[in-house]
């Protein structure tokens, strides 16, 4: 495979479920080294997106390139090979092994008749370290906690060594120290340039302090898009979400804090 | 700190040395020999045993020794009554080789049908395969039109038709877009086994005659054993079950949603259409040579699954062996519980297979599948 910088290039993809239209003209792309955060209210597309460029729902309009090779043209296995994919609420067969589910992520380079090798556990072994699941290795799902299985399922997309990481709530589940960990594993990953993420991030703060770029989707549509300060303002929020909420600086990275006005009285940033 | 410590363990160097303590091995790197030389060692014991015991009880060395001469260049049966000869040769070996192929082609097919619908309940009746096939079949039998032909038989042809075109009418109207969901899947399953149950009855009740044998034969059984029978069912089964043992990693795979093995690189309704199709012919082929045997493809894919784990390619082969033995064992208890008459194996089947089910399901109360 050559290394094309663009990793993924979407362009005016439409999408219907039934009558039901969840992506109307959505252009966006990923190049390497960049982790894109795909923000907007539940049912804005975010879900349906990563479907679409992985072909799990059929385009009705638009183009899908991977690594700049038409989507139409690959077959499913090298989709596989360029895009790996955390879904979210994933079902995982309970009575399997940490280990086997990882190693499920080795399928895109396994022939017919091939068993997994010292390659495939190398990768399995190293993907589990990189999220913290070494010791979850031998248990059956079925043992595990929601953020267990969601760190498990991040390691199986490692596993699959793709250069684009899909992820749909990646920290769904997890406690506020695995949260970090899995979005600062992210962007390690993607530092050295050989690798891009796509991440649907729910929590606006998080997405804003761990991705270079905003995307934010609205009823099927990008409303916005750059970086988190330009994304998150108070105005957008409230017209996209229908939210109050206070959007104040980080003190230390300076990156957009978003904080719902629960009471209902806007109250100001004391920073 | 914890956050740095984690990013920096995915460095391979850093990963390699905290390999301190070695992972658990991997999973069927190695074919689980030791457990497949177990079940053939229990097969062919059940089927010596199989083809010694009867009205006329032959000793097992000689049971052995008659089956081993009719290998070139072996002669090890000098001396034995050619009377136990022609009742091995002629009457049970056929039969218990049939028992076998047919306890392991419903077992293969079971675990099959459980791995692509994810459902513990799939089973070839259930999903409308096995009574699609018998009523063709029995379509075939009371037509007046001669149906066998020595080594040949439309008979698995046309239950191989009847028990296509169940699970296709089952598949189309389950179909939502471009999907088939599991549980309308077995709902349609269902509700076309009750109608080609319905239309079977019918069928025999038009043929007045012939009732009690055309009932016979859906209940199940292999007096009618030959090798003949044996040539009509092994062209399809024995291709069908070759097929279905290379799929073990991809109905691993499955057992995740359809959407996840797809994006793992799994063409997720092609691959369902194959197994399908393998394992819906090798069903068809077994139900027109010995009628409609329940439970062999619910009970021995689950109990081997309890005793030996999930893994496909391990539950394929051992399902197989199991069943085979199963079916052996069971078709031997139907032939003697009520000499000189016989019960229909399905009987057994069930007689056995239910409290034997139960007690696994009671041993292990965590999630098995």
């Amino acid at each position: 495979m050559s290394q094309p910088d663009s990793l993924l290039d979407v362009r005016d993809v439409a999408v219907a479920y039934g009558p039901r239209v969840a992506l109307d003209g959505v252009s966006l792309s990923v190049t390497r080294g960049e982790v894109v955060g795909l923000v907007g209210p539940n049912g804005s597309g975010k879900s349906t997106l990563i479907r679409a460029v992985t072909r799990v729902v059929r385009l009705q309009r638009g183009t899908v390139r991977l690594l700049g090779e038409d989507l139409a043209s690959l077959g499913q296995r090298d989709v596989a090979l360029r895009a790996a994919v955390v879904p979210q609420n994933p079902l995982l067969p309970e009575a399997f092994t940490a280990l086997q589910v990882v190693l499920m992520g080795r399928t895109p380079h396994l022939g017919l008749l091939a068993t997994e090798g010292g390659a495939d556990l190398e990768a399995a072994r190293r993907a589990l370290e990189a999220t913290d699941a070494r010791d979850l290795a031998a248990r059956r799902i079925a043992e595990l906690s929601g953020g267990e299985r969601q760190r498990v399922v991040v390691a199986r997309a490692l596993a699959q060594e793709a250069p684009l990481l899909l992820l749909d709530e990646p920290t769904a589940h997890m406690d506020i120290g695995h949260q970090a960990a899995v979005l600062a594993l992210i962007l390690s990953l993607c530092r050295d340039g050989a690798r891009g993420a796509l991440a649907a991030v729910h929590d606006l703060t998080l997405a804003a302090q761990s991705c270079h770029r905003l995307v934010m989707l609205h009823r099927g549509r990008v409303v916005a898009e750059g970086p988190p300060h330009d994304v998150l303002t108070p105005q957008r929020l409230r017209q996209v979400y229908g939210a109050e909420a206070v959007v104040f600086d980080h003190p230390l990275t300076g990156r957009p804090v978003v904080v719902p006005d629960v009471a209902g009285t806007a109250v100001p940033s004391p920073l | 700190m914890n956050i740095l410590r984690r990013s920096q363990a995915f460095d391979p160097a850093v990963a390699g040395e905290a390999l301190a303590p070695a992972l658990p091995a991997l999973p069927l790197a190695r074919p689980p020999l030791g457990r497949l030389g177990l079940g053939l060692a229990a097969l062919m014991a059940a089927a010596v045993l199989a083809a010694a015991v009867g009205p006329a009880n032959i000793p097992l060395d000689a049971t052995v020794r008659i089956v081993l001469s009719r290998l070139p260049g072996v002669d090890l049966a000098d001396g034995l009554p050619q009377a136990w000869r022609d009742i091995i040769w002629e009457v049970r070996l056929p039969r218990v080789l049939l028992a076998g192929l047919v306890g392991a082609t419903l077992a293969l097919a079971g675990a099959t049908y459980q791995g692509v619908f994810r459902n513990p309940l799939a089973e070839p009746y259930l999903i409308g395969v096995a009574p699609g096939a018998a009523l063709a079949a029995t379509a075939v039998l009371v037509s007046p039109v001669p149906y066998a032909f020595g080594g040949f038989s439309v008979l698995p042809l046309a239950a191989f038709a009847g028990g296509l075109t169940a699970v296709a009418l089952a598949y189309f109207l389950a179909r939502v877009g471009r999907t088939v969901p599991t549980t309308t899947l077995i709902l349609a399953g269902i509700a076309i086994s009750s109608i080609a149950t319905s239309m079977t009855s019918f069928l025999m009740l038009l043929d007045i005659d012939r009732v009690f044998n055309l009932l016979a034969w859906v209940l199940g059984g292999f007096n009618l054993s030959s090798w003949d029978r044996l040539a009509w069912v092994a062209p399809y089964a024995v291709p069908a079950a070759a097929v279905l043992l290379l799929y073990g990693r991809t109905l691993n795979v499955l057992q995740l949603d359809d959407e996840q093995a797809q994006q793992l690189g799994v063409n997720v309704e092609r691959t369902k259409l194959l197994l399908l199709g393998a394992s819906s012919l090798a069903t068809a082929a077994a139900v027109s040579v010995s009628g409609i045997i329940g439970f062999v493809g619910l009970i021995v894919p689950h109990a081997v699954r309890l005793v030996w784990g999930p893994d496909h390619r391990q539950l394929l082969p051992m399902s197989m062996l199991v069943g085979a033995t199963f079916l052996i064992l069971a078709d031997l208890l139907a032939r003697e519980v009520l000499q000189p008459s016989e019960v229909p194996v399905g009987i057994i089947t069930s007689f056995c297979g239910v409290p034997f089910f139960l007690y696994l399901l009671r041993r292990a109360q965590r999630g098995v599948f």
